[in-house]
């Protein structure tokens, strides 16, 4: 059974990749764990450039604050002569990761100005990481940007970020595109290699108690699954860059699906975190499980076999499935 | 030999300089002005700075000086060498081992940071009292009286003490010489090496404790040898000077810069002559250098090596043409015959055989100004025939007459120096700015720099003025300026209360930071400042400096602006050159901190000169407003006439007879400051208020208020005054209203209240039932307001439910406007405190924040009740604290019983309803207390009647009853206090008087670091806190002062965190007080030293609890006698990580940046701490108590290491 894929332009022993996330990848331990449950990558959590900022501000303020007012206490911190303000301990944390497993080591960088994303894009790479993911999570909220400028910062990045690294670099998208096959294919002529979709937005609630406003992650569900396999369905092959499948993935089903759309590879966040790293290893032997009773040799063979270009009816990743769904539903 | 540098730094820093460099092991404790030498020591050891002979020393903090000399003792008994630094109560701690390190003559230097000792009231100020307590210990003692000489004498200390093995005690005035900023040449280490010879360390070694080569020192003697054994040591005495001259001579020819142990300058043929030591001799120095070139025949000695005090070479530096020697101690010693130095001086030339005329005078105690007029008056004195003796000077004693007169407008600063005067608030980092500037000039020109500040009383709302000196020569000059040629007003609030301009020289340049253009900014001012700027034909400048700031990204801190426009107006440097210092200095000072923190001062530095605009200033004045007077109208006069006085910077002038002699002063006298500090107020929202008692409960300056009330009283209400129905259903029933009234000239602005309030408004839930909002518009109305809600009446104490919030909140605060920081997290647990108890309670103070915002004047905090009646306080010291309170007890329970005693004898003259009634009260309530207060005044009565008859017996009785009735009403101790006192220098004496079982009530306001004395690592730190003494962390788990305390049983003992659980806290204060024992509340408290937002300081609180890095709970004895577990665990299982509750304070968050894989282990032992304590916590709440455990009972979970 061959269970390899291509990724980046990097050969992975199979297709599950454990998604950016801090829980899961904040330990070395936890990476070394997803190796050997059988993971074909990893994302490492995001450096976010705007903590980093955040963090050197606030560590101005406080140590400054009150200070030189009161005779007694001309200050209230001792002045270390140096500080690490910087991602000095993300890229160590690259390097231990690659020190501690042979499979390939994703970073993600989450910036907030474009000598940001470069900058640190560089010093990435010269940690070790054999690729990286842009995670731009950004809500537009101003209402005098156009939609067109909102795009147009994404292509800004890419090229930026593509003109400072060799390695291969993918963006990891929002959902919340008016035309999501056009953000591809100029991400795509802009030399992107690779698109994650989609990045999940957490949706902010109300607590009724307090009456404020709560993060309140809420992890994923197999249901949301539907709306990656839509576009990666209907993107493979039109493309050259790869397409890694995000969302809704928690068993060797959902893999496999995320596959016949087209998926290069599949990104594992919530599953993980809610039946532990080593779940990979049960979605690779039910994967395997299924490839054998279904007589499939390779992940090759499966690949993108459900695409919009590949499949017996094209229409039904468009509004055709949208007017069959609507009309032919009935509540039971 | 590398090459010196000249660096500006001040004299804590040069001492600890040479210090660090020179020893093996340092023994270190915060106190007042000496603490930056143990931090300088800390961080440099820290970042693995190794001394001259290649080893990084090894500093160590103790619990006390006590402990720290002890350390010290014994490192110097095993070899190394050792040393510490301290000052004032710190260096008398160190008595008992000063004499005992001197009679094993054994090398080593003390550096003390010489400052006042506590006596009628304490100072952190410098004089020479502290030192002079040590005289007799047998140290040889140096005194340097600048920044180069502290840092040269430390090493020619150093120097001498391994040739001579006397011990030194090297000191330099406290703040004056410790905090200046001066321009110095600084030693190499090759400097260091040359001076010191090794083989004085080698033979130090070989007389180490060593059980290679055993030895026995430190046995007992009897009268047979004891006295010869004590004599032995003479001869290093009489070696001592000669050693010492040595070395100065050595460091002389290294270093270029001479010294003698007696250094005389002036006229050759003088015949007046002034002798003193410490920094006033640089003053006396530059006048006496002006007088000599007037043609006087004046001189000076400076005595450095005042122990052993070599008479010879003392007489010999007289010239023999003096007839008059005025000797100036910088220390009180009531009733001897002469102040020490006097007295030696005395000696000395009666057995020298010189004929002098001698007198001796003191002067600058506690850093009061020395200047060159004061100089003057005292060669003035010796003029006479008969000069005045004993004298004082540079006050006015008008109750004994000893000060001589003096002529303040005597000068004798040079017209080449430029000085500069700058008025800030501490937030806006003015002083950070003028020391920036001190180095730029001081390392990048060749002028001489110096710096003095001087700071508020205050915490909150606290001025800073900087005084600086720039000159072609060495600056002298060791007292204020006070003939400025460019004054800066950081902050248009001083314009409404000072006069600013008062110390600015004629011609001189005036820079207004002002929100108004410069076409406006004339009509703001107040009449005096416009008169001084067309008296003195000032030039005059104004900036918005914080709306640049502001659009720079600075947020309020003006200080680069303001430095900016110094440089340009001031013309020290070219402009061009002086902005390109700045930039340089801006990188290389934030540099560290982030580009982002750069650039935002980079940027405010190019948009200030644009900004900058002079004023054409008016030939006549046309303002009428007057400046405000630093107390109300309404003050009583003595708050008008001293401590209002004192708020307006005239304290200098008052004289001694203003003053009780015996340190007393009145309270209740915050109320009458109106600080004005806050920009934003809490603004009340009745339709949206529950009506809790949460904002009123966490103010931490009593600035916000409730009251319920008769409807009735509304009649005359000022039209602005808000109410609404009582909620409580008792009052709504009755018709009641309630309100909320904020204090507006009285709050901080801290913004605590409007951030525990729970209410949200219905419709826009951004607002609650308190909001923000600025404060100049709502001055006059709420000042209004607040006096009529003042004027209602209290809620009658008796009806209130106390255990009820909402109820309890409505009592009186005894404890209000202190000038603790703004949103401090002790102050709501003091007041909460004098709200129940203060009309009974007597307060014991330990040393610290809680002292300083409770007792330093000009103003106090404790305040009374419309009776009369609140807290009694008074503050012994920072170690003894906990006996000084049970003293208290023990005095009230005597006196108590004795009044009982008396009031038996005196039954069947007083009546027995009246005996019994006093005899047996039941006081635990306040209605119980009440019927006593009309019991004991009842009897008062009939005393007074007594002691009018005939019967001699009765007429005693009664006599000695009157005094002490008043102790039949119950009294409350209080021992009061922080983490430094209560687990550290006061530990000893807390848990001896916890086991005593007395009646009292000891608050600990943990804030888990020396607060007051800047952040030092106390063991109240927790594991994984940066503080200082802890640069890399602190190691250690936090000591379990709680659990240590409850292994007693019969010490009632609480942790509580009101930001987490206010009731709880509420409960345990009745608790406690009601307890009859010994109470122990350990109370968390927020703190500035945290590193955190100061106005969510209660939801830090709640973190701390929700990860179980604070536990509540209650042990309760009277439980264990009821057959209960004493011990609650009010904590519920940790709901977040500790990591969560960590990052929320810069204390720990700062060591993930500063040492990311320490702050990684420790954070992780943290959680492994917390998961530990709350299991066996757990288990020690659920275990079977009194009748229901059975004897087998399963092991309990192993306890926590600290």
């Amino acid at each position: 059974m061959d269970l390899t894929t291509t990724y980046l332009g990097m050969t992975l022993r199979n297709p599950l990749v454990m998604s950016a996330c801090q829980p899961l990848s904040e330990e070395i331990s936890n990476i070394k764990l997803a190796e050997d449950s059988g993971a074909g990558a990893v994302v490492l959590y995001s450096l976010f450039e705007e903590q980093l900022l955040t963090d050197a501000q606030e560590l101005h303020s406080h140590t400054t604050a009150g200070t030189e007012s009161f005779a007694e206490s001309l200050s209230y911190f001792p002045e270390p002569s140096q500080y690490h303000l910087g991602p000095e301990g993300y890229l160590k944390h690259i390097q231990k990761a690659k020190a501690a497993v042979t499979i390939p080591v994703i970073a993600s960088l989450n910036g907030c100005s474009i000598g940001g994303w470069t900058e640190f894009a560089r010093q990435i790479e010269q940690a070790g990481a054999d690729a990286l993911e842009l995670n731009i999570y950004w809500i537009p909220a101003d209402m005098n940007l156009s939609g067109a400028q909102v795009e147009q910062t994404y292509m800004d990045i890419i090229k930026a970020v593509k003109g400072a690294v060799k390695i291969p670099v993918s963006v990891k998208l929002s959902a919340r595109f008016t035309n999501i096959a056009n953000m591809a294919k100029r991400l795509d002529d802009c030399c992107a290699d690779g698109l994650t979709l989609f990045s999940r937005f957490y949706q902010p609630d109300i607590d009724l108690d307090s009456l404020e406003i709560k993060p309140r992650i809420l992890l994923s569900t197999p249901q949301s699954l539907r709306l990656p396999l839509r576009w990666i369905a209907i993107l493979h092959g039109r493309v050259k860059a790869s397409l890694a499948a995000s969302s809704g993935i928690h068993n060797a089903e959902d893999v496999i699906k995320m596959l016949m759309a087209g998926a290069n590879v599949t990104m594992l966040c919530s599953a993980l975190l809610k039946h532990g790293i080593g779940h990979l290893r049960t979605v690779e032997r039910d994967m395997a499980r299924w490839m054998e009773e279904h007589e499939y040799e390779s992940v090759k063979q499966m690949w993108g076999s459900m695409s919009q270009v590949e499949c017996p009816d094209p229409g039904e990743f468009e509004r055709a499935q949208y007017l069959r769904a609507v009309t032919t539903y009935r509540p039971a | 030999m590398s090459k010196r540098e000249f660096i500006t730094m001040d004299g804590n820093e040069a001492v600890a300089h040479v210090a660090v460099r020179t020893n093996e092991v340092i023994a270190i404790y915060p106190i007042t002005p000496s603490s930056p030498m143990g931090e300088w020591a800390d961080q440099w050891v820290s970042e693995d700075l190794k001394n001259i002979w290649g080893t990084i020393p090894s500093v160590a903090e103790m619990q006390s000086e006590g402990g720290a000399v002890g350390a010290v003792h014994g490192a110097l008994q095993t070899g190394s060498l050792s040393c510490t630094f301290t000052a004032s109560q710190g260096l008398l701690l160190m008595i008992p081992n000063m004499y005992k390190i001197a009679g094993e003559l054994t090398p080593s230097v003390f550096h003390v940071s010489a400052r006042t000792v506590a006596a009628h009231a304490l100072s952190i100020f410098g004089d020479h009292g502290d030192v002079m307590s040590t005289r007799q210990c047998g140290w040889a003692m140096l005194c340097s009286n600048s920044v180069q000489e502290a840092h040269d004498f430390a090493l020619i200390a150093q120097a001498a003490t391994l040739e001579s093995r006397v011990p030194f005690l090297h000191f330099f005035d406290g703040f004056r010489t410790s905090h200046e900023v001066a321009k110095i040449e600084v030693l190499t280490d090759d400097d260091m090496r040359a001076m010191i010879d090794y083989q004085h360390v080698l033979a130090h070694r070989a007389r180490c404790l060593s059980p290679d080569h055993p030895v026995l020192r430190g046995t007992a003697q009897n009268p047979d040898v004891f006295f010869q054994t004590r004599e032995a040591c003479n001869k290093f005495y009489a070696a001592c000077p000669d050693i010492t001259q040595k070395a100065m001579d050595k460091f002389a020819k290294l270093v270029g810069r001479p010294y003698h142990l007696f250094d005389y300058v002036g006229a050759p043929d003088a015949e007046r002559v002034i002798v003193a030591m410490g920094s006033g001799c640089e003053t006396a120095h530059e006048a006496i250098e002006y007088m000599v070139k007037q043609g006087e025949k004046v001189g000076l000695v400076k005595v450095r090596l005042f122990r052993p005090f070599d008479t010879k070479r003392f007489i010999a530096a007289l010239p023999a043409s003096v007839k008059a020697v005025a000797v100036l101690d910088r220390t009180k010693e009531p009733g001897s015959a002469g102040e020490p130095l006097y007295q030696d001086c005395l000696t000395a030339a009666f057995e020298e055989g010189r004929a002098l005329k001698i007198v001796g005078g003191r002067y600058a105690l506690a850093s009061k100004e020395f200047t060159p007029a004061i100089v003057k008056a005292v060669f003035d004195n010796l003029k006479a025939d008969r000069p005045k003796n004993h004298f004082t000077v540079g006050i006015n004693d008008d109750v004994t007459h000893t000060n001589l007169p003096f002529d303040p407008s005597f000068t004798t600063e040079s017209p080449k120096v430029v000085s500069a005067l700058f008025y800030g608030l501490g937030a806006d980092g003015t002083v950070g700015a003028n020391k920036n500037s001190i180095k730029i000039i001081g390392e990048n020109t060749d002028n001489w720099a110096q710096g003095y500040f001087v700071y508020d009383s205050k915490k909150s709302g606290a001025m800073t003025v900087s005084h600086l000196r720039f000159g072609p020569d060495p600056i002298r000059s060791t007292y204020l300026v006070t003939e400025a040629n460019f004054v800066a007003c950081h902050q248009t609030v001083f314009l409404e209360r000072y006069d600013m301009l008062q110390y600015v020289k004629p011609g001189g340049v005036f820079l207004l930071n002002a929100p108004w253009s410069a076409e406006e900014v004339w009509n703001h001012l107040p009449r005096v400042t416009q008169q001084q700027i067309v008296d003195k034909k000032l030039r005059f400048f104004t900036i918005d400096a914080v709306k640049v700031a502001r659009d720079s990204g600075m947020g309020g801190r003006i200080n680069t602006v303001m430095q900016v426009c110094f440089f340009a107006i001031s013309g020290v440097l070219p402009k061009d050159e002086a902005i390109e210092q700045i930039k340089y200095s801006i990188k290389k000072t934030y540099g560290k901190k982030g580009d982002d923190v750069v650039q935002m001062n980079l940027k405010a530095v190019d948009n200030t000169l644009s900004n900058l605009h002079e004023v054409k200033v008016p030939a006549a004045v046309s303002s009428n407003a007057e400046l405000l007077p630093p107390v109300t109208s309404n003050a009583p006069a003595f708050v008008r006439e001293v401590l209002g006085e004192i708020s307006a910077n005239r304290g200098d002038l008052l004289p001694v007879s203003a003053f009780q002699p015996d340190g007393t002063f009145p309270t209740a006298t915050t109320q009458y400051e109106k600080r004005n500090i806050a920009l934003d107020t809490p603004v009340w929202d009745p339709a949206t208020c529950i009506q809790c008692g949460k904002c009123a409960m966490v103010c931490p300056h009593a600035c916000i208020r409730g009251k319920v009330y008769e409807a009735a009283l509304l009649a005359n209400a000022p039209a602005a005054f808000k109410s609404v129905d009582a909620r409580d259903p008792e009052w709504k029933k009755s018709g009641c209203k309630f309100t909320i009234q904020v204090a507006v000239e009285d709050c901080t602005g801290c913004g605590l209240c409007v951030d525990i309030c729970p209410a949200k408004n219905k419709t826009q839930t951004k607002l609650k039932a308190i909001n923000m909002a600025p404060q100049p518009p709502l001055r006059r109305q709420e000042a209004v307001n607040w006096d009529f809600f003042l004027a209602l009446p209290d809620v009658d104490r008796r009806r209130l439910k106390v255990t009820s919030i909402p109820q309890q909140q409505l009592q009186r605060p005894l404890f209000e406007f202190s000038g603790a920081c703004g949103g401090c997290g002790e102050t709501p647990y003091v007041k909460l405190a004098s709200q129940l108890f203060g009309d009974r309670m007597i307060i014991a103070n330990a040393t610290g924040c809680s002292s300083i915002y409770g007792g330093n004047l000009p103003t106090t905090p404790w305040a009374t009740n419309p009776d009369g009646r609140g807290p009694a306080w008074c503050n012994s010291l920072f170690e003894d604290n906990a006996e000084f309170g049970m003293g208290y007890r023990l005095s009230i329970d005597k006196q108590k019983q004795f009044a009982e005693e008396l009031v038996r004898a005196l039954a069947p003259r007083i009546g027995d309803v009246l005996a019994t009634g006093l005899l047996t009260a039941d006081q635990k309530d306040e209605a119980g207390i009440y019927e006593q207060r009309i019991r004991v005044a009842e009897l008062k009565g009939k005393l007074a009647r007594l002691q009018q008859e005939n019967d001699a017996t009765a007429k005693s009785l009664a006599t000695q009853l009157l005094g002490i009735a008043d102790m039949l009403v119950k009294k409350s101790v209080w021992i009061m206090g922080g983490d430094g006192w209560a687990y550290d220098i006061g530990y000893g004496g807390l848990d001896h008087v916890i086991a005593c079982g007395r009646n009292v009530n000891l608050l600990v306001m943990d804030t888990e670091v020396y607060s007051n004395t800047g952040g030092q690592m106390s063991k109240a730190t927790p594991r994984g806190a940066i503080a200082k003494f802890a640069a890399g962390g602190k190691p250690a788990g936090k000591k379990d002062l709680g659990l240590i305390a409850m292994s007693y049983g019969n010490v009632y003992v609480a942790s509580v965190a009101m930001g987490a659980r206010d009731e709880h806290t509420l409960r345990a204060f009745l608790e406690a007080e009601s307890y009859d024992g010994a109470s122990l509340i350990i109370a968390y408290s927020h703190c500035i030293a945290h590193g955190i937002n100061m106005t969510t300081g209660m939801q830090n609180q709640k973190a701390a609890v929700a990860s179980g890095q604070w536990l509540l709970y209650r042990y309760d004895p009277r439980r264990a006698a009821a057959g209960q577990n004493p011990l609650q665990l009010d904590s519920r299982k940790p709901t977040i990580p500790v990591e969560q509750y960590l990052l929320m304070e810069n204390r720990f968050k700062m060591l993930t940046k500063s040492n990311p894989e320490a702050a990684k282990t420790l954070f992780k032992q943290a959680q492994d701490d917390i998961n530990t304590r709350f299991a066996y916590y757990e288990y020690l709440a659920a275990r079977p108590f009194g009748a229901a455990a059975k004897p087998e009972q399963p092991l309990p979970p192993a306890a926590p290491a600290a």
